[in-house]
């Protein structure tokens, strides 16, 4: 599903990817672990092309993002879904408007009826369809979240990028979006990338995981490889995530 | 569309300032030639241009009023005295008219304009862009330059001229009441002294130099909001700057555009 070949992005003098290469299944759980500024949001920043990188490769579905125009990058858009670390809900729209958007723009041969169903069904799916005509500022954070998974999953993508789904949630609510990520990608047979720092969100989604370090994919396993590894870094990563948890 | 960034984040030294001058200065000619590629491509998205026009209309509306009121009706108290002295006071309908119609209306309108849109499209765009919703419009394959950008501009553009034409007829009535206050007029009769010292060469100038100035208020607020780093400093920053450059090119297209008048109606100078 997504073929990444030898990426490499840097900030001026900051190189923040440096040689990457990676091979992410169809169905897969990929999670990205990393210590913060270690170049994990640039990755699916990259993946999605909202940034170019200054060397390399990263093919989709067999599509080359970094050789597409515009128009071309915005028809493989439409197979992929991104839950930002905010959730990013738009301000000035309601729940029903900011999960009816993407529905508008990308088919514009459904009838409001259409859209309508599909905007219920999906927040039926991530149980908030009473919040259906509030405003993002009348959600929780954990309900924000919710919205943001439901309007990334709406447009039915093949691939699912999370940009720390479960950051500032408390331990009970993390653990939910985490079997709803996880019950999600089933239903669907999603192909989904997560980066994270929770170890509870890791353990619940991921079928493998990584660990960048200094710019370039330091280790690689399964959680339980990684969290039992005797390699002092990963162990003291891994023992402040746990006392975290 | 790549746009050079602003040094921020640290006291600025003159260097510093010198080169985010010219940053803006390049960001900004880019910015509007996006503008000008974009807005002649299909989806052309009228229903968001139709609502920011309301929008923007309905939030402009109540200043303009009390503004036009005042301005027509101080200019009317200050300027009775001296041309009665001079025993020309049949002439103020008419020089309050000329004043408003050619140069206070316009200008005035633009830079309450300017405070008052300039700030909000550069703190909505700048809240948008640092909240991640910009790019989560993008990667939903939406165009957000065209769907944020060009429809407010195209709003504004458009929104002025309208605001504009109504300040000046307020403008006009605030003359009127200032009049009355000292002396008795017939309000027929006034009208009538407007309308007859009003020529076309007053009027088309005048309201079509608000098609720039709107054209300046939008995108100068949305480069702005577009373009804004440093979270929530930086949405402070973006709707604090849109006002002040918005009303300098306001002034600086003002004078150009009044020198190119003249010489299109050398009969106006």
């Amino acid at each position: 599903m997504i073929e990444i070949e030898n990426l490499s992005k840097s900030f001026g003098q900051l190189v923040v990817l440096d040689n990457i290469s990676l091979y992410v299944s169809e169905g897969e759980n990929l999670v990205v672990f990393g210590r913060s500024g270690q170049g994990k949001s640039v990755l699916l920043k990259c993946i999605i092309g909202l940034l170019s990188p200054d060397n390399g490769n990263i093919l989709v579905d067999g599509k080359n993002i970094v050789a597409l125009n515009l128009k071309e990058l915005n028809e493989v858009r439409k197979n992929i879904g991104f839950l930002f670390q905010s959730a990013a809900l738009y301000d000035s729209m309601t729940v029903r408007e900011n999960l009816a958007f993407p529905l508008k723009r990308n088919f514009p041969n459904l009838t409001d009826k259409e859209i309508n169903d599909k905007v219920e069904y999906t927040l039926e799916l991530v149980s908030l369809e009473y919040a259906i005509d509030k405003m993002p500022s009348e959600l929780s954070g954990g309900m924000k979240k919710r919205v943001g998974l439901a309007r990334s999953i709406i447009t039915d993508p093949k691939l699912m990028l999370y940009d720390e789904p479960t950051t500032g949630l408390d331990p009970i609510t993390t653990k939910e979006i985490s079997e709803l990520i996880l019950n999600l990608q089933k239903k669907f047979n999603m192909t989904s990338v997560i980066v994270t720092h929770d170890l509870i969100c890791a353990e619940i989604i991921a079928d493998r995981a990584i660990f960048l370090k200094d710019a370039k994919i330091a280790y690689e396993g399964t959680i339980e490889e990684l969290t039992k590894s005797n390699v002092p870094f990963l162990k003291n990563f891994f023992s402040h995530e746990l006392i975290k948890a | 569309m790549k746009l050079p960034k602003h040094r921020y984040g640290r006291k600025l030294n003159f260097q510093d300032n010198v080169y985010n001058f010219f940053t803006t200065i390049t960001g900004l000619t880019i910015f509007n030639i996006e503008f000008f590629k974009q807005a002649f491509l299909p989806p052309y998205e009228i229903p968001e241009v139709k609502k920011h026009m309301d929008e923007l209309g309905v939030k402009t509306f109540g200043i303009v009023s009390v503004t036009g009121f005042i301005i027509g009706l101080v200019l009317a108290m200050q300027s009775q005295p001296v041309l009665t002295k001079f025993g020309a006071s049949d002439f103020l309908p008419g020089m309050v008219a000329l004043s408003v119609v050619r140069e206070l209306g316009p200008v005035m309108a633009a830079l309450i304009f300017a405070g008052r849109v300039s700030s909000g499209i550069g703190a909505e765009l700048g809240s948008m862009r640092v909240t991640e919703q910009i790019d989560a419009m993008e990667v939903t394959g939406v165009n957000p330059f065209k769907y944020l950008v060009v429809t407010r501009v195209i709003a504004t553009t458009m929104i002025l001229p309208i605001l504009t034409i109504y300040m000046i007829v307020i403008a006009i009535f605030g003359g009127y009441l200032a009049i009355l206050i000292t002396e008795s007029i017939n309000f027929r009769y006034y009208i009538d002294s407007v309308i007859l010292s009003i020529e076309f060469g007053d009027f088309v100038p005048g309201v079509a130099k608000t098609f720039v100035f709107g054209y300046i208020v939008g995108i100068v607020g949305a480069y702005k909001g577009y373009t804004t780093e440093g979270g929530t400093e930086g949405v402070g920053r973006a709707s604090t700057t849109a006002v002040v450059l918005a009303s300098l090119l306001i002034l600086i297209f003002d004078m150009i555009l009044v020198k190119i008048t003249l010489w299109l109606w050398p009969t106006l100078g």
